[in-house]
């Protein structure tokens, strides 16, 4: 077997490259046509403001939506923001109760903290060991006071996908403003908001082949949701986002959009032949798990634990291979990661484990490349591994005291 | 990251990796750190019963690569050394040669205490 050109690049949830053909739509956005949108009075503003729209209506396009219904952002974490500090600031005459999920992203968890801090009341919902959110569980969390509950599309380290259409129907019964954090979802899974009872959708363009630094939040108008604005200004995006927007950015966003919504399909089903390839070469290995539910989950993730393997350590044989760990063990903090906790993984499982996403370049060579690699290290270090010696002598790991440093 | 030379050189051919049998009188066994903080060491000396010299020794290390560097050097480092000089290793001296950055320093801590744990490990042994 031929060795690929280094780096193979198994990171798509990290990010993903710009499709050539986004780079392309937005060149001459920022050449010639540099005017801004917002200006009435030239030429060069009118056919910015009209690249713009065209760009809100592709986007409003892929999600089913009204593009009235769509506010520009820069990424899924201010759209977070913007969603979750606009939506509670404007209904906290009504409660002070929100509901999110503890494998949330970063951006909705820390928010919630910030909420917090601001007199809300949080609840921070425990998922099952497959990563998905009891139904049951949350109706009964709903409280009198709960004006708000967030609730992500796709999980970015597992990759599992909510049932957004039941938990929004909960939502709805119960007058509870809905918000889904999609950024991994976008031609990944069909959404239709002209059917998902969602109230705000936090998008971005990055997880789907479009440039970094621009997002948008779906604000519904029927039935109409208000929120406050986080950023003032100039009052554009009718008073929710001031900002001078960002043509070739949101250009490039549209782009990227109108080509999932073309090619999401075809894609999709040669990315999960990929998948499927990926986990039957992995699979074989003795004591490997899948993190995360088997088949509600987009084709694109697969993060698996290699117990009795650091994740850290694991990467560092497998250079040539650009994946994430799910083990925080690069930062100061010896945490593992709080997804694979929220499961309920075992700490050595937590810290066993490896995110590999794939997407619109990843090749077959790849992936048997990848098993090759994977296999091999995994191999090599358990026999480094004292915690494998141990799991062969038939001691069981749980039974002993550790001293924890 | 970018990892040093010497702690690369270690994680692709690390020194001594193995074990010796834990109940031999020679031997003395440490094991220090814990699955939850994802470094565990394992590191075992064998040791001359007439002249209190190393003569040997063995790791296995469940961390990362600057934990299994760590371990792996110590395994180098402590060869022909008395228990008292093995036990007076000091972390900083580890984390020198390997150019460890500040988030890894724990790794030439623990590796301090493993070595330190397998030199207590053989005395309790010959403490009658």
């Amino acid at each position: 077997m031929s060795t690929p050109h280094f780096p193979i690049y198994m990171d798509y949830s990290a990010t993903s490259p710009c499709d050539p053909r986004v780079v392309d739509a937005m060149i001459p956005w920022l050449r010639e046509h540099f005017g801004n949108p917002a200006s009435r009075s030239h030429a060069w503003g009118w056919e910015a403001e009209k690249a713009v729209e065209n760009a809100r209506a592709q986007v409003a396009a892929l999600i089913n939506a009204d593009p009235r219904e769509i506010v520009w952002t820069s990424g899924a974490t201010e759209s977070n923001n913007l969603a979750l500090k606009g939506a509670a600031q404007f209904y906290q005459s009504r409660g002070k109760h929100i509901i999110t999920v503890k494998t949330e992203h970063k951006a909705v968890l820390d928010t919630c903290r910030e909420l917090e801090r601001r007199g809300f009341d949080v609840t921070y919902m425990d998922v099952g060991p497959d990563g998905l959110l009891d139904l049951e569980a949350f109706k009964a969390a709903i409280r009198p006071d709960t004006i708000l509950a967030s609730v992500m599309f796709v999980n970015n380290e597992i990759g599992v996908i909510q049932d957004i259409a039941a938990i929004g129907a909960i939502c709805r019964e119960k007058g509870v403003i809905f918000h889904v954090d999609a950024a991994q979802a976008t031609g990944r899974v069909d959404i239709d908001l002209q059917v998902l009872p969602v109230d705000l959708m936090s998008l971005t363009a990055h997880k789907t082949y479009g440039p970094k630094g621009i997002g948008a939040l779906f604000v519904r108008r029927k039935p109409r949701v208000r929120i406050e604005a986080q950023m003032h200004g100039g009052g554009h995006e009718r008073g929710m986002r001031s900002g001078t927007l960002p043509t070739h950015q949101i250009v490039g966003m549209g782009e990227a959009y109108r080509i999932a919504k073309a090619e999401m399909h075809e894609e999709n089903s040669r990315i999960q032949a990929l998948h499927d390839r990926l986990l039957e070469g992995l699979r074989g290995i003795e004591e490997v798990f899948v993190n995360g539910h088997e088949t509600k989950r987009v084709p694109h993730n697969l993060n698996m634990s290699f117990n009795y393997v650091e994740g850290e350590s694991l990467i560092m044989g497998i250079k040539g291979l650009a994946v994430s760990s799910g083990s925080a063990c690069t930062s100061a903090s010896l945490e593992p990661s709080y997804v694979l906790r929220a499961l309920g993984r075992s700490d050595e499982l937590a810290h066993s484990s490896l995110r590999m996403t794939i997407g619109r370049w990843t090749t077959e060579e790849e992936i048997d490349y990848a098993v090759k690699t994977i296999r091999e290290n995994v191999a090599k270090l358990r026999e480094l591994s004292p915690l494998w010696e141990m799991f062969k002598d038939g001691v069981d790991l749980s039974t002993i005291q550790w001293a924890a440093h | 990251m970018a990892y040093s030379d010497k702690v690369v050189d270690h994680y692709e051919n690390p020194r001594n990796v193995g074990s010796f049998d834990k109940g031999d009188d020679t031997v003395g066994t440490g094991m220090v750190g814990a699955p939850a903080c994802g470094d565990v060491m394992k590191l075992q000396i064998k040791v001359n019963p007439s002249t209190g010299v190393i003569e040997d020794a063995r790791f296995k290390t469940y961390g990362c690569g600057s934990a299994i560097a760590s371990s792996s050097l110590v395994t180098e480092w402590v060869k022909g050394k008395t228990l008292d000089e093995a036990a007076s290793l000091k972390n900083s001296e580890i984390a020198e040669e390997l150019a460890l950055p500040p988030v890894k320093i724990h790794c030439s801590i623990l590796a301090e205490d493993a070595i330190k744990a397998a030199v207590q490990d053989y005395r309790q042994k010959h403490a009658n």
